[in-house]
């Protein structure tokens, strides 16, 4: 017990002697730390906010518009237009088991939709009960999608964009309000909330104001459809039950089931798949910088010690000659580096902790879209504390050879190490 | 006079059968440098003995293989060939820590470039040895106190090596050197690097060492350094040619 108290006195001296030597090295842990700690906290955030937009449009969906066809059938000229009616979706339903859900989209631009004496021109849109989840439209608290009493009765409910709430209502409530749509009264029954969308084909979620297919078909006096959302039961589904939509829809609408041109299909599951590349993409390229970063930081981390022992080497001589056993040069530098590495690294990650805290308030005071998509980092402790051993076990090692070297060998040759 | 006849006193006093062992007990002692390519001999086969209490110089030309000869008798290195007992202990077999508590316990160092630590105080250069001994902390600040007193420096203690002259390095590297009560004090030089005034006063601490009963072991290219110990042992290519007393008449 002696011992380690003499180990432990040989490091507070040690200590007190090489302020300066252990600032630096503690400051370039932290550094290294704090660089690994940030880069790889952003990076998280950032992937993990670039897959949440690109689900953003909605979850493993298919949007299904009519095309044109490409080929002669049964009697039809190439290059008939075609288009879906209404009673499309009952009968998908009906007749493809692999649908998990549809809903069919009916869509109108500029209309007039005021509150009080705001007036802005919107798109509607009329859609069923299932488009909410389809297309990933939650409802803020307080509120809710549309359903299907609003959809048989036709109400007059309008579901609004974020961005419409906020034009039409500010901060204020919208839920249980009136709204004019082209002179129309209708009640506001849930507001969006606010959501990350990075794939859009009709504007984004945001700028929509939604209301019953029934309602809008009412209101407009429209019967075609301008598109349908599906989903299969099982993404693996997907690939069948977009061959049954042409065998389907081929079958009613009197199309070469092989015609590719007479459906346009966006499948968001191949996008999917892109995103997923690109995340790869972005962890590989952090993971080298990281890398990088880390291999400067235990050089320089390495260097300082090693520098530094080996300068010594002669007072090594000196402290062993004066009866110093090898613990006694080898022990305080051990419990140094336990202590540089916990110092440095604990620095490091509260700092890190604080950027990634500070910018997380900033993004709640502000609207720039830049910093919403820069996402909210994620402190990843498992990455810190690797990179902390990570630099410690470098500077220990660089300061710990040179100085076993130079206890390992009699210290008549130490003494002579100029 | 008075000391050579001292000196005869021990020599007589050897033969009895209660006497301390030697100091020094070196036989048949050899130690090679393997550099690889060539093989140097630098000690030939030494034969030494120094009692307690003898003021012994080794003197010879650079080369002789004083320096070699003064790392192994203060454990600092180890001999290749030969036995080498220091104040009864056999020291050619044992470890590097072994060795560290030898020369911890038995062996105190003066060296020609002071060797103290330069971030820390004299006082805790003096403290040193001690803590490596095991010393509470008491024992240390009152032996450190004392020893301070007995070079003369006991208001520079708080000092930093380097704030000290040439002269008052050496007597701290001494208090150093007499920490632990060691059985041997070894010098090497000890004037080497001090002016004619300073060296003068180093080495009236010496002989008051000697007066006091310590064993000390002087290594010096000095002639006159050399006649104002009591023996001298001169080396020549790693062999002792002549060893006998300093004669005062001369």
């Amino acid at each position: 017990m002696l011992r380690l108290g003499l180990v432990w006195k040989l490091f507070r001296r040690a200590a007190h002697i090489q302020r300066k030597r252990m600032a630096m090295t503690v400051a370039a842990i932290a550094w290294g730390t704090l660089s690994i700690v940030l880069l790889l906290s952003f990076g998280e955030g950032l992937k993990r906010n670039f897959s949440r937009g690109s689900r953003g449009l909605g979850e493993g969906i298919v949007v299904v518009w009519p095309g044109s066809t490409g080929i002669a059938y049964a009697g039809f000229p190439q290059g008939r237009n075609l288009t879906f009616m209404p009673a499309d979706v009952p009968l998908l339903r009906a007749s493809i088991p692999e649908l998990g859900l549809a809903s069919a989209e009916m869509i109108r631009w500029g209309n007039n939709v005021a509150y009080g004496r705001k007036t802005f021109s919107k798109p509607i849109k009329g859609v069923e009960p299932t488009y909410g989840e389809l297309r990933n439209q939650i409802p803020e608290p307080g509120g809710r999608f549309l359903n299907e009493r609003d959809e048989h009765e036709k109400r007059r409910v309008a579901f609004l964009g974020d961005n419409v709430k906020r034009e039409l209502f500010g901060e204020r409530e919208a839920v249980g309000e009136t709204i004019l749509i082209n002179q129309a009264p209708f009640t506001v029954i849930g507001v969006m909330a606010k959501k990350i969308q990075m794939g859009a084909y009709s504007g984004m979620d945001q700028d929509h104001v939604l209301m019953p297919l029934s309602t809008f078909r009412a209101i407009t006096g429209r019967t075609r459809l301008s598109d349908f959302v599906v989903r299969a039961r099982t993404p693996a589904e997907t690939p069948e039950l977009k061959r049954q939509l042409f065998e389907v829809l081929g079958g009613k609408y009197r199309f070469d089931p092989e015609d590719e041109r007479a459906l346009r299909m966006w499948d968001t599951l191949e996008t999917q798949k892109v995103t997923i590349n690109i995340g790869l993409g972005i962890e590989i390229f952090l993971g080298m910088i990281g890398a990088l970063t880390l291999l400067i930081g235990g050089v320089g981390v390495a260097n300082i010690m090693f520098a530094v022992v080996k300068h010594r080497t002669r007072e090594i001589g000196v402290q062993m000659a004066m009866g110093a056993r090898r613990s006694y040069v080898l022990g305080p530098l051990v419990v140094e580096s336990l202590f540089l590495t916990a110092v440095g690294g604990g620095i490091g990650v509260a700092v890190g902790v604080g950027v990634v805290q500070l910018l997380a308030l900033v993004q709640s005071k502000s609207n720039s879209d830049a910093l919403q998509f820069l996402g909210a980092p994620t402190f990843s402790p498992g990455v810190a504390l690797t990179t902390i051993l990570l630099l410690g076990g470098i500077g220990f090692l660089a300061g710990f050879f040179p100085a076993r070297r130079a206890v390992s060998i009699q210290p008549a040759a130490a003494l002579r190490y100029e | 006079m008075n000391l050579f006849v001292g000196r005869n006193g021990k020599k007589n006093g050897q033969a009895a059968p209660s006497s301390p062992p030697p100091i020094i007990d070196m036989r048949g002692l050899r130690k090679v440098y393997d550099t690889g390519a060539i093989q140097v001999e630098a000690l030939r086969g030494i034969e030494l003995v120094v009692q307690p209490r003898e003021f012994v110089a080794i003197v010879g030309p650079s080369g002789s293989g004083k320096s070699t000869l003064l790392n192994i008798v203060g454990c600092l290195d180890v001999p290749s060939e030969g036995s080498y007992r220091l104040d009864g202990e056999e020291v050619a077999e044992l470890d590097l820590d072994e060795l560290a508590d030898i020369r911890n316990r038995k062996v105190g160092f003066v060296f020609q470039s002071f060797n103290l630590l330069p971030q820390i105080t004299a006082y805790e250069n003096v403290e040193m040895p001690l803590l490596f001994k095991g010393a509470g902390a008491r024992e240390r600040r009152e032996r450190v106190g004392w020893l301070f007193e007995q070079v003369g420096l006991a208001d520079r203690m708080r000092h930093k090596p380097t704030e000290l002259s040439g002269g008052q390095m050496q007597r701290v590297a001494i208090a150093r050197a007499l920490a632990c009560e060691p059985a041997l004090i070894l010098a090497d030089e000890p004037t080497g690097n001090l002016d004619t005034s300073s060296g003068q006063d180093i080495m009236s601490l010496f002989e008051q060492l000697a007066e006091k009963g310590h064993t000390l072991v002087l290594i010096t290219h000095d002639a006159a350094l050399a006649r104002r110990t009591r023996r001298i042992v001169r080396l020549q290519d790693g062999l002792i040619v002549e060893d006998g007393p300093v004669s005062r008449a001369a």
